[in-house]
């Protein structure tokens, strides 16, 4: 798991987790990149993440991917990415096809829903929760 | 001593308080304004793992941290 302060280098970190893998034997390598839309004026998004509780989620997939022969890559950004670049890369590696397709899915819409991570729009300088558009993680609610 | 931190977009600086118990913890934080508003969408972890028992021991040093609705990518 990787955190960049700013937009990702796509290109840099695709090519050295391809470079990674070279020779693992993998047969699929599934590629995810998550791009700023421009989109209701932002001129940026903006996150912040919980650093400890992501490491746990993301290494709770490395061993489901384990498990199935896979393995899986992400990369983050932190802070400002302004639109038209990228906040988010995943990644899977397996054997054969059909792994990858179905994991990619599932950690990507895992993701979404239970890594600590808060959106915000930027929009004239200003840092805007994007509460319409966040979710509850499993088990919200517990001290209300 | 446990102390409570509030994660991402809630803007209350860390509290502590004495609580041997995440129900404690649920009491007192319903009476604070500026929290009890989130507290029926946020998630919780204690020493950043989560957790959905409320009748969860906590000991002094304990750190309680409070995950609002999540975004990312």
């Amino acid at each position: 798991m990787e955190l960049y302060q700013g937009s990702l280098d796509v290109k840099a970190i695709f090519g050295r987790w391809l470079d990674e893998e070279s020779e693992s034997n993998y047969g699929a390598y599934i590629p995810f990149v998550g791009t700023i839309r421009a989109e209701d004026n932002i001129e940026a998004l903006s996150f912040d993440i919980y650093e400890p509780v992501l490491q746990t989620w993301f290494n709770s997939w490395v061993k489901k991917a384990e498990s199935k022969g896979a393995k899986v890559k992400m990369a983050h950004a932190i802070g400002d990415v302004p639109v038209h670049t990228s906040s988010y890369l995943s990644a899977v590696f397996s054997p054969k096809r059909r792994v990858a397709l179905e994991l990619i899915d599932e950690f990507v819409e895992d993701f979404k829903a239970n890594a600590p991570i808060w959106k915000y729009d930027v929009i004239d300088g200003n840092r805007i929760y994007a509460e319409d558009r966040s979710t509850p993680m499993e088990g919200s609610g517990l001290l209300s | 001593m446990i102390k409570i931190e509030f994660l991402g977009p809630i803007s209350v600086e860390p509290i502590e308080m004495e609580a041997t118990s995440l129900q404690e913890v649920a009491n007192r934080l319903q009476e604070i304004e500026a929290v009890s508003g989130w507290l029926d969408k946020c998630a919780v972890a204690v020493n950043d793992e989560m957790t959905n028992d409320l009748t969860k021991i906590l000991k002094s040093g304990d750190r309680v941290s409070i995950l609002p609705p999540v975004c990312g990518g």
